[in-house]
């Protein structure tokens, strides 16, 4: 004696939130269950287990039918299968392009390659996430970054328009999709304390300033790659610490800036002797870190390094020195600035589009 | 060549990969009907093609326009092997055929494939240039509209009702065809959906030909069927209802015609003799109507044996005279003796009062041919009551002499005559006299060969005699019409029953007439009113019945439950009382029927589906045998059946039921009997009994101890029931209104045991009345097993209510919020079950099915599941399948109370009018009776007693409408927080509900433009929208797929396999309805649903059939030009309840 079959199919689909949640969990027919009954519904609406049972083997299948949509959001809009209504479809798509930090913090800027795919249960166990849900969230970064990856004009509209993603949904997948074609280094030991969040802000500077797309919205191969003429130029700025009389001159108007009177800002700085002093002792480090990383990243691997190098070469030097965060804006503006009046340096461009980038991001970046 | 069809291929998307080496496709299409084919250029490498065509032209016969669908196949081009099929489109474009209907089909249609389901869609254009035929011997019968709706349709007027139209054809099953073994499962598939396409073509074309004969322009009630008998073939049947419909200006015409009405009015009052013009049996000079009633009948038959052989020279199936002379035609009396022993007749069913003729007595004569016939049910005296029935049977023969002569005088109004049946289930109002009861009969029959396929006058003769039979029951009753009428059949092997029910109804004149008569009905119960007290005296007698009809005009709410037939010659033991509402007119204890509730019924409280189930096992056998066994089964079926609705009735405190639908269906190796219906308790009616379980010999104290629990129980239930359906019907007595039949209040009796049996038990059992103690024995452990399952079925959640019928009373302000869905169970039984066993499976698998469906539909709540239409099959050994379809509509609570009480009060006004001479009665009754009689007749509020002003001083009567009116302050307060401001909505209740709707849909509708290209379309097998009206009806949706896969766990086993081909389907009737310009479907209805699996080979099969009425509708607020204001609140709460 047994259900052999049991469906239902209304007109308008009948989706709940609560299921779909559990289904892109990757939860079993069973957990799910588990999991609802002692969510308490049944009380609430004097089921039984099995009626539970069959309404979410009836809901998993639904979503499942309604899968090879999601993979392509726009078919979702005027397909004539399932008839969903229009906000509806908005939460299927979003919840299904959702993502967990903790699993996006293990792939973000691996390749997304098959290789990849093979170790997502290691990431499963580490994160106990179930490898169904990795599996998914694995899939939608691939299936966005291979759709994007050819694509022209600005990376986060064309995420927004292919995949029908909120605003904030779409920068994240942006800045996954621009970690993973430049593959920066994210699992390092150094890099574990930043959260997706930090990295997807830094990507999103980089996206808005170092790219071709930043330069020209139509440039073909716009948003993904770095502007190659200017990690070309950037090499230009080694001037700064090769040049021995413009580091003493630019270390020495760093300081006047920071130590002038009239400067309001600095009191704050001056009152702490030992964090000026210090960042006195350090800034030829400092900015001799700085500059290199400019200098190297026109290669390909150094790109790679990007952040490990500034958490190397710049934040830990100042947290061990236990800067605040306000005296690292100070400092950073002033370095940029005073940069400008040295007389002999001429790469005015390519050092303010390479520090605005450097200072937000290290401003992000420099948290505990 | 009266017709040019046009069509234009536009663009394809969304498209399968075809060639897997560039992951595209070089589509191209071909366009087909008839022999001609045109082609479309290949557009390479795509998929999302743009042919954008050239017009295709065809010029046809509008015969072929009919009856042939437009066929459109997708290909991909292969330059080195053959083009593979990417899939086809069937338009069938009778809908362009009729001026009223569609235009022009335009839009994205899907692009199906059996084995692989929707693969893409197409965009198309297909227009048809119709050229006037003057032929009068054509064979086309374009223009004639269909609607599957079961009431006059909404925009339209009924200027007359012609009466019954059937036809049948048949073909052979192409799936059995020896060709199939040698094709592919594609071929044999799309070779039957197109034979199916191409022969309801056929049928729909044949059944206009009739209606035009009858000067009719339109079928009602359309209802087509196939009955697929395997190896002998494939049957398309359908019966409708002919009529004249006019469609309706915006504003209505003139309501009332004094010239009509009065002078019909002043008929009536007199006698019968002069209201001849009122049921027109024939078109010539009016006839007195009350002589031919009833003694017309057979003449008629006659003349519509004419009608029938005289389209036969019309259409590509003649029949000839002859068959209907063949032996095997029934005459009534003379097969009623042959198998005694086999009868069951009808006076000896259990208090069938309305219900008398349901179990016609099958038995089997092996007559001439091999197939098995059963014989009327009904055993002498009662043919002797109904006059002039004797003859009936024979009279029909001698039609072929006056066929001649009748042929050129051919009145449309007599030949509908032959079958006074109608499928309608909603009438005008007016139109319903009054209600008999349920008829219904049904026949055992061995499937043969159907060796011609142009004369199917097997099938033709085998229905013949099912609808003699009906119309005899209805003539006991005392009825001249059967309303509500349907066919069904269920196969297995080879073996097939035939059934059919309907209503037995007096129905009022004045839809009937021909001629001159009709410039206006518009029908309106104000003129009628004046002849009200005084003109009804006469009743009882038969002669009286038609005219009681107008009594209904006194009091509209209850007439239709007067008795039809005579009080002294009552044809089964039922108890007469007084009418509830007038005091006038005798009514029945309970009321069964098949047509949906008469919008101006009086009911009390809410109704409730109720829902009686059975299995019996049956021993596997071949042949005769085996149709002689289920003959000999069904009689003890109905029976039980019967008993089951009539104490789940009780239980509920209801008294009559709506909607009545009894499925039997045969497997090899037992019979499902499910009987649905609303049940509701119609004020007019006497408050039901309780019901009393009697012990055996009191011996036992455990026993009886046990007993008495279970009584406590059931009595328990009761109230509880009565609680939740807010049945508080006055407290009257019956005694003090002086029935002239006194009979005691009588709680029916589950009758369980010897000692206990009362007379009025054995007197309606035979079988039980030879009761010996074996019998007993049985029948005990049976009560046991009865009692359980009573108490078993689980009460509809809170929030919820649940109907069979259109409507469920109570009920009025629906919000725009409906859900329509279809959910299908199959069940495996494990082998040797008893059964009880057998009972209590099936009878949980329907209760669960339910629970699914209420635990689903939560975030509607509160909503009631409308028009929850179950239909049962046993697919193969072991296997029961559950298909229901059905709408779950939310409405507004705070109004429900508010309105309910409204309506309360109304009824009340008029029970008052009615009432004033027996008020000072109720009075002391009141007082009298609240107190005693613990487990007796229900407390609570009386409608009197709820009247504000009520005069009875009921002691439940305060406190409860305090609680009420409690309740609605209460959710007042609510409602004004929630829907801040909103204060318009509930204060003025006619605006209340259109005007939250008008809001969320164009909310709604705005949205859907900016998000989405797809329009929604709704669907319901309701007849109606809520809140919304229906301008235009675009024409009739019948389709039929075929759905095979050879890779079922692949596809996610059978239910991943029904769960996308049931989608596909809706998909595909929505994308079909779009392209016809339309936002919904309604009286849908999945008609067929066959599925078949074969799990070892990985392998299933699915047909599925489903039907509707596409229409284009408009929200009322819209009309209205409302103003729309954004409010929160409401389109939450209705997107919530769409959405979900």
């Amino acid at each position: 004696m047994s259900v052999e079959l049991d469906v239902f199919v209304g007109n308008t689909t009948i989706m709940d939130k609560e299921v779909y949640q559990l289904w892109l969990n990757g939860y079993t027919v069973n957990d799910a269950v588990k999991v609802r009954i002692e969510g308490g519904v049944m009380e609430e609406c004097e089921a039984s287990a099995e009626v539970l049972l069959s309404d979410t083997m009836d809901q998993y299948r639904t979503f499942q039918m309604c899968e090879r949509l999601l993979h392509h959001p726009a078919k979702l809009a005027n397909q004539l299968l399932f008839q969903i209504p229009p906000d509806r479809q908005a939460m299927l798509i979003e919840r299904y392009y959702a993502f967990d930090d903790s699993f996006v913090r293990e792939v973000l800027g691996k390749k997304l390659s098959k290789g990849t795919k093979k170790d997502l249960d290691d990431v499963s166990t580490k994160t106990g996430i179930t490898l169904k849900s990795c599996r998914r969230q694995f899939d939608n970064f691939k299936r966005v970054f291979k759709v994007v990856e050819e694509l022209k004009g600005p990376l986060v509209e064309n995420i927004r328009q292919h995949f029908l993603l909120p605003d904030q949904l779409a920068r994240d997948y942006a800045a996954i999709v621009f970690f993973a074609n430049n593959r920066f280094e994210t699992g390092k030991k150094k890099l574990q304390y930043l959260t997706f969040q930090d990295f997807a802000f830094c990507a999103g500077q980089l996206i808005n300033n170092w790219t071709l797309g930043a330069v020209d919205n139509m440039m073909e191969d716009m948003d993904v790659d770095l502007d190659k003429e200017f990690l070309q130029d950037l090499k230009d700025l080694k001037i700064l610490i090769t040049d021995k009389d413009l580091l003493d001159q630019h270390k020495s108007r760093v300081n006047n800036e920071t130590s002038h009177p009239l400067s309001l800002v600095c009191n704050a700085l001056r009152g702490k002797t030992n964090v000026f002093n210090e960042m006195e002792a350090n800034f030829k480090n400092l900015s001799r870190g700085l500059v290199n990383i400019a200098a190297k990243l026109i290669n390909a691997k150094d790109v790679r390094d990007f952040f490990i190098d500034l958490v190397e070469k710049f934040i830990e030097p100042c947290r061990s020195d236990k800067w605040t965060s306000i005296d690292m804006n100070l400092y950073l503006t002033h370095y940029t600035n005073s940069a400008h009046i040295l007389d002999t340096f001429k790469h005015h461009a390519v050092w303010t589009r390479y520090m605005g980038v450097i200072k937000s991001c290290i401003l992000r970046m420099y948290h505990d | 060549m009266p017709g040019r069809l046009k069509a234009k291929i536009v663009a394809g998307r969304h498209l399968p990969v075809m060639d897997r080496a560039s992951d595209l496709t070089d589509a191209f299409v071909e366009v087909k009907f008839g022999n001609t084919t045109f082609k479309t250029d290949v557009y390479p490498k795509s998929l999302n093609p743009q042919w954008n065509s050239e017009w295709f032209k065809f010029e046809v016969d509008d015969e072929d326009l009919q009856d042939e669908p437009l066929q459109i196949t997708v290909l991909d081009h292969d330059t080195y092997s053959a083009n593979d099929a990417i899939g086809k489109v069937y338009i069938d474009i009778d809908p362009l055929l009729c001026s009223e209907a569609a235009t022009v089909i335009s839009g994205w249609l899907p692009i199906y494939d059996t084995i692989h389901g929707i693969r893409g869609e197409i965009n198309v254009l297909v227009k048809v240039d119709l050229f006037n035929d003057l032929n009068r011997f054509r064979q086309s019968s374009c223009g004639v509209k269909f609607f599957c709706t079961t009431s006059i349709p909404r925009c339209y007027r009924a200027i007359m009702v012609h009466g019954f139209v059937e036809e049948l054809v048949v073909n052979e099953d192409p799936e059995y065809q020896w060709i199939d073994r040698i094709r592919t499962p594609r071929a044999s598939n799309e070779a039957r959906q197109r034979l199916i396409f191409l022969m309801s073509g056929e049928l729909q074309r044949k059944i206009g030909l009739k209606v035009l004969e009858m000067g009719g322009n339109a079928v009602v009630g359309y209802l087509q069927c196939f009955d697929l008998e395997g190896e002998s073939g494939l049957v398309v049947r359908a019966i409708g209802t002919a009529c004249t419909l006019e469609k309706m200006s915006t504003f209505p015409a003139t309501a009332t015609h004094p010239n009509n009405s009065s002078p019909s009015k002043d008929m009536k009052e007199p006698g019968f003799g002069e209201e001849a013009p009122g049921v027109p049996l024939s078109s010539g000079p009016p006839t007195p109507l009350r002589a031919q009633t009833f003694s017309s009948f057979s003449p008629s038959k006659s003349y519509s044996r004419q009608s029938s052989s005289s389209d036969t020279e019309l259409s590509l199936t003649p029949k000839t005279v002859g068959i209907f002379l063949c032996p095997s035609t029934p005459a009534l009396e003379s097969e009623s003796s042959p198998l005694p022993s086999a009868h069951l007749p009808l006076h000896l069913r259990p208090r069938m009062a309305s219900r008398s003729t349901t179990p016609p007595p099958l038995h089997v004569s092996q007559s001439d041919s091999a197939m098995l016939r059963k014989s009327v049910s009904f055993s002498e005296e009662l043919l002797l009551a109904v006059s002039g029935m004797g003859s009936g049977g024979s009279a029909g023969k001698e039609a072929g002499p006056l066929k001649a002569l009748l042929k050129q005088q051919t009145q449309s109004a007599l030949e509908q005559r032959e079958y006074p049946f109608f499928t309608l289930t909603i009438f005008p109002p007016g139109f319903l006299l009054h209600v008999g009861g349920v008829v219904s009969a049904r026949s055992v029959k061995l499937l043969d060969r159907i060796h011609n396929p142009d004369e199917p006058e097997t099938r033709d003769a085998w229905w013949e005699e099912i609808r003699q039979e009906i119309k005899s029951h209805a003539k006991a009753l005392g009825c001249h019409a059967v309303v509500g009428y349907s066919e069904s059949t269920s196969i297995c092997e080879e073996v097939c029953i035939l059934s059919a029910s309907g209503t037995a109804a007096i129905l009022s004149s004045r839809f009937m007439q021909d001629g001159p008569l009709d410039t206006e009905h518009r029908l309106s119960q104000q003129p009628l009113c004046v002849f009200s007290a005084g003109s009804e005296r006469v009743e009882g007698d038969m002669g009286s019945s038609a005219s009681l009809g107008f009594e209904e005009v006194v009091s509209p709410g209850c007439g239709f439950c007067h008795i039809p037939y005579d009080e002294l010659n009552i044809p089964f033991p039922a108890q007469l009382t007084y009418c509830y509402c007038c005091r006038r007119y005798k009514v029945p204890d309970v009321l069964f029927t098949t047509i949906d509730l008469p919008t101006e019924a009086n009911v009390t409280g809410k109704g409730c589906l109720i829902q009686a189930r059975l299995c019996r096992t049956k021993k596997k056998a071949q042949g005769e045998g085996n149709a002689m066994a289920i003959s000999n089964l069904l009689p003890f079926l109905e029976y039980e059946l019967h008993t089951q609705l009539m104490n789940k009735l009780k239980l509920r405190g209801m008294n009559a039921l709506f909607g009545l639908r009894i499925q039997i269906s045969v497997g090899e190796t037992m019979l499902l009997g499910l009987a649905s219906a609303t049940g509701v308790y119609l004020t007019a009616l006497p408050s039901p009994g309780g019901i009393q379980i009697a012990g055996k010999t009191p011996s036992d104290i455990t026993y009886e101890q046990h007993i008495s629990n279970m009584q406590k129980k059931i009595n328990d239930t009761i109230t509880k029931n009565k609680e939740q359906y807010e049945i508080n019907p006055p407290e009257v007595v019956e005694e003090i209104i002086g029935s002239p039949i006194p009979e005691p209040r009588q709680r029916s009796r589950l009758f369980r045991s010897h000692s206990e049996s009362s007379d009025e038990v054995s007197e309606i059992d035979l079988s039980h009345g030879k009761k010996d103690a074996f019998v007993l024995e049985i029948d005990d452990t049976d009560a046991v097993e009865d009692i359980h399952a009573l108490l078993t079925d689980s009460p509809t959640p809170a929030g919820f209510y649940s109907c069979n019928t259109e409507i469920m009373p109570g009920i009025q302000n629906w919000t725009s919020a409906i859900q329509m869905f279809t959910s299908v169970r199959v069940f495996r039984l494990n082998a040797n079950l008893t059964n009880q066993g057998l009972n209590k499976i099936f009878s949980d698998l329907c209760e669960n099915l339910l629970k699914s469906l209420y635990f689903k539909l939560r975030s509607m709540v509160p909503c009631c599941l409308c028009h929850l239409n179950f239909t049962v099959a046993i697919p193969e050994d072991e296997l029961i399948q559950v298909a229901v379809t059905a709408v779950a509509m939310s409405f507004d609570k705070e109004q429900t109370l508010e309105n309910g009480k409204r309506s309360g009060e109304k009824t009340l006004i008029k029970a008052i009018t009615e009432n004033d001479e027996q008020l000072q009665f109720n009075l002391e009754l009141n007082a009298e009776t609240s107190s005693p009689n613990p487990l007796g007749s229900p407390k609570g509020l009386s409608e009197v007693g709820s009247h504000p002003s009520a005069r009875a001083p009921s002691v439940d009567y305060s406190s409860f409408a305090d609680r009420c009116s409690s309740w609605i302050e209460q959710l007042k307060l609510k409602a004004h927080t929630i829907r801040r401001g909103s204060v318009k909505t509930t204060s003025s209740m006619e605006k209340a509900s259109p005007l939250p709707e008008g809001r969320s849909r164009s909310l709604r509708s705005n949205r859907s433009y900016s998000g989405s290209s797809v329009a929604v379309v709704k669907m319901t097998p309701l007849s109606f929208i809520p809140g919304a009206k229906i301008i235009k009806y675009l024409g009739i949706i019948n389709m039929f797929f075929i759905r095979e896969t050879s890779s079922l766990r692949e596809e996610g086993g059978v239910s991943g396999f029904l769960h996308t081909f049931i989608a596909e389907v809706f998909a595909m009737v929505r994308a079909h309805v779009a392209a016809l310009g339309g936002n919904a479907v309604v009286s849908y209805s999945m008609k067929e649903c066959v599925f078949m699996e074969n799990p070892n080979k990985n392998q299933a099969q699915c047909l599925i059939n489903v039907s509707g009425d596409a229409v284009i509708f408009v929200r009322e607020s819209e009309l209205e030009l409302t103003s729309v204001q954004p409010q929160s609140a409401t389109t939450q709460t209705s997107n919530g309840g769409e959405g979900t």
